[in-house]
């Protein structure tokens, strides 16, 4: 038997080599997504424990919190979910315009959320300090919205490079994880809307 | 040269030693290679270890004597919280990550791990969270002194009202340790499912690798809830929110239970790898195929999934209602179950076998000895009648110590003896490592045996005074502590010399079975030339026709 230390005659080809990598990666995202979730579990769980033992739940003068508005969030939010899906599979069909239309739309619709939420917390009687309820209600909320943004900046991330020069349609990795992160935080809002909004 | 099979194990070729890291130098860049990675985080924990361990040997001199008169209170205070934080978040975590980063693609016949710039970031945030946590000796008020569970309230009091003070410190420090974990527990999961050799299903996969990937499973889904609680302490620390605050209409005991859903757990994080370096090492002194490695293998997951549901058994008397203390008695109890499985194991690979008595299978028996007595005073721990009467006491700190010194460093040192041919190419002492054993196991029992009986006498744990009649048991232990503190330096000398001007190793110098014993000692850069098929168990010994792998011609 030929000796077998020799590190520079790989038998893997490149492409092979590339392909494992994006299995690998999205792997590792979604193990990755898996635990991000329990930080908001944790975080849920912390919220329902507070809300049921804690007296004076309310600070002095709230009497719960406006559900409109927040709904009509709600609805844009899970909408652009969708809408990201349509940007993937048209970028599978390998149309580069209607992917971008869509992601734009995406985008927009993200922002939209975001804003609706700012002018929601400049509206509120209460603030980040205000007894406990009013912690975790800017934690949950504001992490939440932290996730929102992240999400818009990993859309206009791979928007930009459908632009750059290069074979855009060799591994979507980039594409497949932003949309996967997109609806993990459409999830979580679900979640979050009926713990803080719906259940009051 | 030829390879010549020596008891089904092939041995490799030793000329291509040129490819491994020649120079030190390359031990302080920014390497993505894992095998730079684990001895970075080898060498790191250790220096770390001797911090702590001088804080120890502070404590230890402080409490010869009834009065507090060796260290101002302050100081002492941040001893013991960075002790504690230190070996924890410093020494044992990162020891075992360099050795699982060391090893876990070398067993599994891969290149590398599946992100190796992930791990390498990971790696060197470990020196940031160790400049943060000794920062803090050096901020207004002086370090964190609230003990490394850190419970609100004494850990939101802020006596200078700087916002930069020892505790916002720590907790950074802390929640950067888990950001690196948990970038480094998905690198390890995606690497274990994903870039197995082939033929290496999930049940030929070593036990050390089986003992990593349960340790990283735990961390993915318990560390979360420690940055959650961690985040929410700096905010009420720095922002004035209220969440554990009592004085602002907060719960304290709710920081208690996001601590400690993670941080029992964690204990699970840093034991079950060094089970896996049990595992790794009984059949190779033995020269037996390791007993019931199914079952082992199936004992690690048990654990880890077990180990989300016993956080409140360090809650007894939080004001825990007594029907669920009742259900985490039993539920801390059953651990004990896949415990004990593992323990039968490798008693039973033992038995009968040709043993070995190296350094490395040494220190696993005498660290498996103390984990059986650590084991037994766990269980008394767990039931809550003794643990209403001993909660807060020096029994609970022998208990731990038997663990974490008893079982988990000694584990360490068992596994540096036995991979040091592996990672140096060089020999280390044989003498040496038995003086260093030696003192380290009467060490060890001298300074924590009699912690049992101080506890169950009723002295408390955390304090630098105490009532004269525990003065007795307390010289012994200090004796002890200090007899501990110098076994490390036999250990030292050993390593350095040996890895200046050890004998030259060869590839297989136990004659293991095991595809990290196919390449040369050190391994080349990219582990595996060609990537080997798995074709048999991992613990084939005694039985002549069993490779473990072949390599394609």
């Amino acid at each position: 038997m030929e000796s077998y230390i020799n590190s520079h005659e790989l038998p893997h080809t490149a492409a092979e080599h590339t392909h494992d990598e994006e299995g690998n990666k999205m792997f590792g995202f979604i193990v990755f997504l898996l635990s991000e979730s329990v930080i908001f579990l944790s975080f849920f769980a912390g919220y329902a424990i507070y809300k049921t033992t804690t007296p004076n739940w309310l600070p002095a003068g709230v009497s719960g919190l406006e559900i409109k508005e927040p709904t009509i969030n709600t609805v844009i939010l899970v909408a652009s979910s969708f809408v990201i899906y349509l940007a993937e599979r048209a970028l599978q069909r390998h149309d580069l315009v209607k992917f971008r239309l869509f992601l734009l739309a995406t985008m927009a619709m993200g922002t939209y959320f975001l804003v609706g939420q700012a002018i929601e917390w400049n509206g509120l009687a209460f603030g980040f300090t205000s007894g406990v309820f009013g912690g975790t209600f800017y934690l949950l909320t504001g992490f939440h919205g932290l996730h929102v943004f992240t999400g818009i900046l990993l859309q206009l991330i791979i928007l930009v490079r459908s632009f750059l020069p290069g074979n855009y349609d060799t591994g979507h990795f980039g594409v497949n994880a932003t949309s996967l992160f997109w609806h993990f935080v459409d999830v979580i809002w679900i979640i979050l809307f009926i713990l803080i909004y719906v259940w009051q | 040269m030829t390879n010549v099979p020596i008891e089904g194990i092939l041995l490799p070729d030793e000329k291509h030693n040129h490819e491994s890291p020649s120079n030190w130098k390359e031990y302080f860049s920014f390497s993505t290679d894992h095998k730079v990675i684990g001895i970075q985080y080898l060498v790191t924990s250790f220096f770390f270890f001797l911090v702590g361990g001088i804080f120890a040997m502070v404590m230890r001199g402080e409490l010869m004597t009834p009065e507090s008169d060796l260290v101002d209170r302050t100081v002492y205070n941040g001893m013991f919280t960075m002790h504690g934080t230190v070996m924890l978040f410093l020494w044992t975590f990162p020891s075992l990550v360099g050795f699982a980063n060391y090893l876990v693609p070398l067993m599994i016949g891969a290149r590398d791990m599946a992100f190796p710039r992930l791990n390498a970031v990971a790696f060197w945030m470990v020196p940031v969270v160790g400049i943060l946590m000794m920062g803090s000796f050096f901020v207004p008020g002086g370090p964190a002194q609230a003990g490394w569970w850190s419970y609100p309230p004494v850990s939101l009091q802020n006596p200078t009202g700087n916002l930069i003070n020892g505790q916002v410190l720590w907790l950074l420090a802390v929640a950067i340790s888990g950001v690196s974990s948990i970038m480094g527990a998905v690198n390890f999961v995606t690497t274990i499912v994903k870039m197995r050799a082939p033929g290496m299903g999930f049940f030929k996969m070593p036990l050390f690798v089986w003992a990593v990937f349960s340790a990283q499973i735990i961390q993915l889904f318990g560390l979360p809830a420690l940055t959650a609680g961690a985040v929410m302490l700096l905010l009420d620390l720095t922002a004035g929110t209220a969440f554990f605050d009592p004085a602002k209409g907060g719960n304290p005991v709710m920081f208690q239970h996001y601590f400690w859903f993670y941080s029992h757990p964690a204990v699970y994080v840093i034991i079950l790898p060094v089970f896996g370096i049990f595992s790794e090492i009984f059949p190779v002194y033995s020269r037996k195929p390791l007993f019931g490695y199914k079952v082992v293998a199936v004992s690690s997951m048990l654990i880890a999934v077990v180990s989300g549901i016993v956080w409140v058994h360090h809650m007894y008397v939080s004001g825990t209602p007594g029907w669920m203390r009742l259900i985490f008695m039993m539920t801390t109890m059953f651990v004990s179950v896949p415990t004990g499985i593992k323990v039968f194991a490798w008693v039973a690979t033992i038995w009968g076998g040709k043993m070995r008595l190296n350094t490395p299978m040494l220190f696993a028996l005498g660290a498996l000895v103390m984990f059986v007595f650590a084991g037994i005073t766990g269980i008394m721990l767990s039931s809550v009648p003794v643990d209403v009467h001993v909660n807060n006491t020096y029994f609970v700190v022998g208990h731990f110590h038997y663990v974490l010194y008893g079982t988990v460093t000694m584990g360490l040192f068992a596994a540096i003896y036995h991979w040091f041919p592996k990672m140096t190419g060089r020999m280390y002492s044989e003498s040496w490592g038995k003086i260093h054993f030696w003192l380290a196991f009467i060490g060890t029992n001298l300074n924590f045996l009699p912690m049992h009986p101080l506890g169950l006498q009723g002295m408390l744990r955390r304090v630098a005074s105490y009532a004269p009649e525990y003065q007795f048991w307390n010289i012994i232990a200090s004796l002890g502590g200090f007899l501990l503190g110098m076994s490390t330096l036999p250990f030292i000398f050993n390593m350095v010399i040996s890895w200046m001007q050890g004998e030259k190793a060869p590839a297989n110098p136990w004659r293991a079975i095991g595809l990290e014993w196919l390449v040369s000692s050190p391994p080349p850069v990219e582990n595996f030339e060609e990537t080997p098929i798995i074709i048999s168990e991992p613990y084939g010994y005694g039985k002549s026709e069993r490779l473990t792998a072949n390599l394609p011609e």
